[in-house]
């Protein structure tokens, strides 16, 4: 399973890394990293229906993580990938906007990586 | 012919002119008159035979009664110079009278004498009545003046007595609206000082839910990476199980790190701490969101007590207070974030306990602990509810009193409450319900919260 995650911190990658560890080396999962909105759309024009999931942040610099949504569920409609947002703190306003932009799931910072495996059903 | 009844006549006219002038005795000025016809007769009957030297006499003696009466009257005050004229001539004529009741030789001899000297008094008459005359002119004057100096005197005196009046009205009006304005300052004084207040707690408010933002994503890769370090250790330690090495080397590096898995745990412990305290500040920057329901205040208030009550009394088991609570009946249901209102007021019932546990612990002599709450519907102008919290714990310092609704002010021990409590409370009643939230306190005695509602 393909992961693109998208996220203007760059040691989101680190992180992602060493706490999918065990599923990199068993070749259960594969991370790509984006680390804007730009980067993650030129990503998935280059590496077409390569992702299966895409993860992202909402709050950065320039196309935020919501724009992102959009854009993605516009492009790719048959099936679009799976989009997780991923937000601080959980706030009302933002969980209603992505999920009228038709995201999947909702995930709040700090991200619990055992909740997100089990709903990637890896564990 | 005598002068004397002639003389008589004009005193007694000059008399009653003054008299008549003044508009004095109306009684004496009849009798004078009547003296005028007297004296018209005495002097008709000066010269006839037999009783004419009675005539005389009488005259005389009418003479000297007037100069008499004049001098011992009042309002004759003034014709006292005219007699000072007329009493040599009248002196004269009445020693002239009394001569010839002499021997006739003498009077032969004093006749002569007696004619000079009324030829003397006569120039002396004359003389008198002039200066008289012009000193009596000037009084009359002076006395005009006075007149109308004491008239003049008099319209001042009113106008200074209606002056008067109105400069006291004016004052009093001066004063008054002197004193409603300084009450009108005074109001505008304390709106500015809550306004200002108000104002730097919101402010107050958005830099912590700021802070906070800017602060949670560092702390979310502290917490992150030490939870995958904890589990790197743990990995480690079993991999080292598995190497060939000696039991000495292995103890010792297990020992290593196990010491970086406690150091880890400390990092993931205060990592957890501080995100905690985020969490709580990111509080801030959601008050004010969220839809009202209504709420049943009354029972709401009542569930709080109890829950901060039994909530304190599970941890220490000494602990007891009276609760002395009065619920309006009169409130209805009020538009709320039963929520964000409970927080509040769990808030301030756990800072009430926690103050009366306190000054408990001090072991005053009969103490009772005792919070007391109030619930009461206003009415008048904008219906609102009041919520009374009163503890007779040790009270707030009033040097403290302005730092209370600050963030991050607190009074209790590290660890024992983060300061955000009393700051997130009166944003939520401030900003989230549109609301007031006040404080009074008096030290060693209460402390009072106060928190007011619309409805």
């Amino acid at each position: 399973m393909k992961i693109l995650i998208v996220d203007d911190e760059k040691d989101i990658q680190m992180l992602f890394e060493q706490r999918f560890r065990k599923e990199l080396r068993s070749g259960a999962v594969e991370l790509a990293f984006a680390f804007s909105g730009e980067d993650a759309l030129q990503y998935l024009s280059i590496h077409h229906h390569e992702a299966v999931l895409i993860l992202s942040d909402i709050n950065m610099p320039g196309m935020s993580g919501l724009d992102l949504l959009h854009h993605i569920k516009e492009r790719y409609e048959n099936p679009p990938p799976v989009v997780m947002m991923i937000t601080a703190y959980g706030d009302a306003e933002n969980f209603n906007k992505a999920m009228e932009l038709g995201a999947d799931d909702f995930l709040t910072k700090p991200l619990d990586f055992n909740i997100l495996k089990e709903k990637l059903k890896l564990n | 012919m005598g002068a004397a009844p002639i003389l008589l006549i004009v005193i007694i006219a000059q008399i009653r002119q003054i008299l008549i002038k003044n508009n004095v005795k109306p009684e004496l000025q009849e009798m004078l008159k009547k003296g005028l016809y007297v004296a018209s007769a005495l002097l008709i009957l000066n010269n006839a035979p037999i009783v004419g030297p009675i005539a005389k006499w009488v005259t005389s003696g009418l003479l000297i009664l007037i100069i008499y009466f004049v001098y011992n009257s009042n309002d004759l005050r003034r014709f006292r110079n005219f007699m000072y004229a007329y009493i040599p001539v009248i002196l004269a004529s009445i020693v002239k009278d009394i001569v010839t009741l002499l021997p006739r030789s003498w009077e032969e001899t004093i006749e002569d004498y007696i004619d000079v000297v009324t030829v003397f008094a006569f120039i002396w008459m004359v003389a008198m009545l002039i200066i008289a005359n012009k000193q009596n002119k000037a009084l009359r004057a002076e006395q005009a003046k006075r007149e109308v100096e004491e008239k003049m005197k008099q319209i001042a005196e009113e106008k200074k007595a209606e002056l008067e009046v109105l400069v006291a009205e004016r004052t009093k009006e001066i004063l008054r609206q002197k004193e409603e304005l300084q009450q009108a300052v005074e109001d505008l004084r304390s709106t500015q000082d809550q306004l200002v207040h108000a104002e730097k707690m919101a402010s107050l408010g958005e830099l912590t839910a700021g802070i906070a933002h800017e602060i949670q994503n560092p702390l979310n890769f502290v917490n992150n990476f030490s939870e995958v370090n904890l589990e790197l250790a743990s990995e480690l330690n079993e991999e080292l199980d598995k190497l060939n090495l000696s039991q000495e080397e292995k103890t010792h590096l297990i020992s290593m790190v196990n010491m970086i898995r406690q150091n880890q745990d400390k990092i993931n412990y205060h990592g957890k701490r501080a995100d905690s305290i985020v969490k709580g500040m990111l509080q801030h920057s959601r008050t004010g969101s969220g839809v009202k329901e209504p709420v049943d205040l009354n029972s709401l208030v009542d569930e709080y007590v109890r829950l901060s009550y039994h909530g304190l009394r599970a941890k220490d088991k000494g602990f007891n207070a009276t609760l002395d609570i009065h619920l309006d009946p009169a409130i209805e249901k009020i538009p709320a974030l039963p929520q964000d209102l409970g927080r509040v007021l769990l808030n301030i019932f756990n800072n009430a306990f926690y103050a009366i546990n306190e000054k408990k612990q001090l072991g005053t002599e009969g103490y009772h602990p005792t919070l007391t709450v109030h619930t009461t519907l206003i009415d008048k102008d904008r219906k609102s509810v009041l919520i009374r919290i009163r503890d007779n714990g040790n009270g707030i310092p009033s040097a403290v009193k302005d730092k209370i609704f600050q963030p991050f002010y607190t009074t209790k021990p590290t660890g024992k409450g983060t300061g955000l409590g009393l700051s997130l409370s009166y944003d939520i009643i401030t900003k989230g319900h549109g609301g007031e939230l006040r404080m009074s306190s008096k030290e060693n005695e209460y402390t009072e919260f106060t928190i007011k509602l619309p409805v």
